[in-house]
């Protein structure tokens, strides 16, 4: 790139370099030359996103709109599916299977019947394990943006849980939830964590708030240094209780860090599949969208394609609503933090 | 310059290996009659060369020191040994993906028992008749049922496995022979205090095998002998009816709706429960560990059925050769060294695997470092595979959600076998 780079800022520099009657003409000329070096610079960097991004996404469309190969019933081999239209779509939307007597509605124990229940359950773990993040998350910001001895330890104290890798930390709290595990003998009781549906989401709930806390907590600690100290100081001699303080300085500038930090973390909740996956395999209302992707993946590519095309579109729903009604805008709150500076 | 010749010559050398290699692929392909063999199936079936062997991370270190003696009896036709990760799915996906880009560096690879129906009806595993045929003299029936798919073998089985009833001896003199006879039992538990039977009923793969064993031993079957699906029977009823009701008695322990293997065996080694239903890695366990209490007091029995033993479900894994390899003869030889009686020795003294070779059940040496290997015999010889559908993964959740819900009482028996057929039908009408 730098080799490309070189000949096009000589070019530039003679063209400056002209006499002042061509001034006009050798200025519109540096702006095209400049022009083409700049399209020069993005291609690659275009080319690489093409690549990594926009050709899997298309191809992925592409896969959706073709029928699993089935089973020729007298060879016992598979044959290519061919072309279904939105078959794939409407296999999981309507929740409608292919059976001997036509179309009908899956019957329990196929995938095609958990799309639903799959959305149910990703959006509640969502909603509720970022609530509780971001109320914990706040809380912590606000201990660590405090100054006081061995706060740099406290900080890195708290970041060990998201060091952990979701796998590890999932083995974790799979056995600190068995029925002879920690959790039971602590408080001496005998619940069956990973047996039914309330513990069991419970118990993944109280996993991830463990793991992505401090993440939530060090954003916000991020926009809680932005705050200038003056701010506070002029509201305490005007008077201001701290819960004054904290609704009417904190929660209003603080809110861009924390639109970021929440609409990041509900990106992230959207897509759960290691906690669930590990701790209750899925059993027991804890089958997220991306375990029925993955377990959909082993039966037939072209129907996960399409399930992973409706995914993509939820999650860029939700992201849009953030970022359009709620004022999320993680670009945005980037360059407003650089211009404070 | 020296650097420079030698690589030089290397670089000859390889290309000249490159070229003799297609030489002998085009050859075999071109020349020899494929014997009712069409396609990649016909293809190389005479090739003769370095192959690669892939299988699943090797931690007992078996198959490394086999290798070795392989490549010094056969230098021209060199096996190298491509170590996968130690996950089963992990496995399965990258047997797709190779299988799927027509890998001709796949030659031979080890797949699951649940896995075989699936490659074959791809297209992908060399079908082992005519030309290719395997014998399998010699080896268990039921080991060789898993290898076959609209009867024809397209693997051959390497490991076994079985399950085993691990009992108290110290509390039950004798086994029980029938299922009836074990819950007859279970008085015993309630007087000491302990919990009565357990295998393995959480939601995973463990189910699908504890509800085929119930309901193989009932009668019924999952799957018929053509692959249709036929659950929903009195027989299946009877079987999984039994799982039920001693989950409502108690003598299953509700927890029990937890377990994997692992629980079970940790509550049976610290003397808690007194059947366990497993597989045969518990014994030297149970026998060894620090923390087991049961280390002189446990004994094993085949599963308890009907009126005799029960019908078990296999694991196990089978030896296959890929349709795109362009080296099949030395694949073949390759297969049969994996096979053989002395490996299949060195399996399980090494490895603690079972033997696919009904002789070794009852060889000396055998089953005096493995004590449990002629009651895993009974166990194998009455087992059922586990259904052999090129949609297993679709057959598995329809057995183990459906299954579930009625251990836990949501669904009754019948309705939960009703729906499983529907969900084993739509799984094979994709």
């Amino acid at each position: 790139m730098s080799m490309q780079a070189e000949p096009l800022t000589r070019r530039g520099k003679k063209g400056t370099g002209a006499g002042p009657e061509n001034k006009e003409v050798g200025q519109d000329r540096k702006q095209k030359t400049q022009g083409r070096a700049a399209a020069l610079l993005i291609i690659p960097s275009m080319i690489v996103l093409g690549i990594v991004i926009v050709y899997p996404v298309i191809e992925a469309i592409v896969m959706s709109l073709q029928k699993d190969a089935g089973l020729d019933p007298v060879t016992g081999t598979f044959v290519a599916g061919g072309f279904a239209g939105f078959y794939n779509y409407i296999h999981w939307i309507l929740q409608q299977c292919n059976t001997p007597n036509g179309q009908a509605s899956c019957p329990a124990g196929t995938l095609g019947s958990q799309f639903w229940s799959a959305t149910g359950t990703t959006f509640l773990l969502t909603v509720v394990s970022v609530a509780l993040e971001t109320v914990i998350g706040f809380w912590m910001a606000i201990i660590m943006s405090r100054t006081f001895r061995g706060r740099g330890a406290l900080r890195a104290a708290v970041l060990v849980p998201w060091a952990i890798p979701t796998a590890v930390t999932a083995k974790l709290w799979f056995f600190i939830f068995a029925f002879d595990g920690i959790a039971n003998t602590l408080f001496h009781t005998s619940i069956l964590w990973t047996g039914s549906e309330v513990p069991a989401r419970s118990a993944i709930i109280i996993a991830d708030v463990w793991k992505t806390t401090p993440f939530m907590a060090l954003l916000i600690l991020a926009g809680l240094q932005m705050i200038p100290d003056q701010v506070y100081e002029a509201a305490k001699v005007d008077g201001a209780t701290a819960w004054q303080r904290f609704r009417l300085i904190t929660l209003p500038l603080v809110k861009p860090a924390l639109m970021v930090a929440i609409l990041f973390r509900t990106l992230d909740a959207l897509r759960m599949y290691d906690l669930p996956a590990i701790m209750t395999g899925g059993a027991n209302g804890t089958t997220t969208l991306s375990i029925l992707v993955v377990n959909q993946i082993r039966v037939g590519f072209n129907s996960a394609a399409a399930l992973s095309t409706i995914t993509f579109l939820i999650i860029f729903i939700v992201a849009f609503i953030f970022v359009r009604f709620l004022g999320a805008n993680a670009v945005e709150s980037a360059t407003n933090s650089g211009k404070a500076k | 310059m020296r650097h420079s010749r030698k690589f030089a010559s290397l670089a000859a050398a390889s290309v000249l290996a490159m070229t003799l290699a297609a030489c002998s692929g085009g050859g075999s392909s071109g020349g020899s009659s494929s014997g009712g063999l069409s396609g990649d199936a016909g293809a190389n079936l005479d090739g003769r060369g370095p192959i690669t062997y892939v299988q699943g991370k090797d931690n007992s270190n078996v198959v490394r020191p086999l290798v070795d003696k392989w490549n010094a009896a056969h230098p021209t036709e060199k096996v190298t040994f491509k170590e996968q990760s130690d996950k089963a799915d992990q496995q399965h996906d990258d047997l797709v993906q190779n299988f799927q880009a027509k890998n001709a560096n796949y030659d031979v690879v080890d797949v699951d028992v649940v896995w075989t129906a699936e490659f074959a009806a791809k297209g992908w595993l060399q079908p082992l008749k005519d030309k290719m045929a395997f014998d399998t003299t010699g080896f268990l029936p039921a080991t060789v049922a898993t290898a076959t798919y609209k009867n024809t073998l397209y693997a051959a089985p390497q490991t076994s496995d079985g399950g085993l009833l691990y009992y108290r001896k110290d509390l039950v003199p004798t086994p029980p022979k029938t299922w009836d006879e074990m819950m007859s039992m279970c008085s015993i538990a309630k007087a000491k205090g302990i919990d009565c039977y357990a295998g393995q009923f959480a939601q995973y793969e463990g189910l699908t095998v504890n509800a085929a064993e119930a309901i193989n031993t009932a009668g019924g079957v999952i799957v018929d002998k053509d692959g249709k699906p036929a659950v929903n029977t009195p027989e299946a009823k009877a079987g999984l009816s039994n799982l039920v009701n001693a989950f409502k008695d108690g003598n299953i322990p509700k927890q029990a709706i937890t377990y994997q293997e692992e629980q079970g065996r940790q509550s049976f080694e610290s003397g808690k429960l007194l059947f366990l239903r497993n597989w045969p890695y518990v014994y030297n366990l149970a026998k060894t560990d620090g923390s087991s209490v049961v280390k002189d007091t446990f004994g094993i029995a085949p599963l308890p059925g009907k009126t005799g033993p029960g019908a078990s479900s296999l694991g196990g894994h089978n030896i296959a050769m890929s349709v795109y390899s362009k080296h099949k003869a030395t694949a073949m030889d390759f297969m049969k060294f994996m096979t053989s009686q002395e490996t299949e020795k060195f399996y399980a003294t090494q490895g603690s695997l079972a033997p696919v070779l009904s002789a070794l059940y009852t060889d000396k040496d055998l089953v005096a470092k493995l004590p449990y290997l002629p009651v895993l015999l009974t166990s194998i010889q009455n087992a059922v595979p586990r259904p052999v559908s090129p949609f297993y993964p679709a057959v598995t959740q329809a057995v183990q959600v459906n299954a579930y819900a009625a251990l836990k009482g949501d669904k009754s028996v019948d309705q939960a076998l009703t729906d499983m057929q529907a969900a084993l039908t739509a799984a094979g009408s994709q």
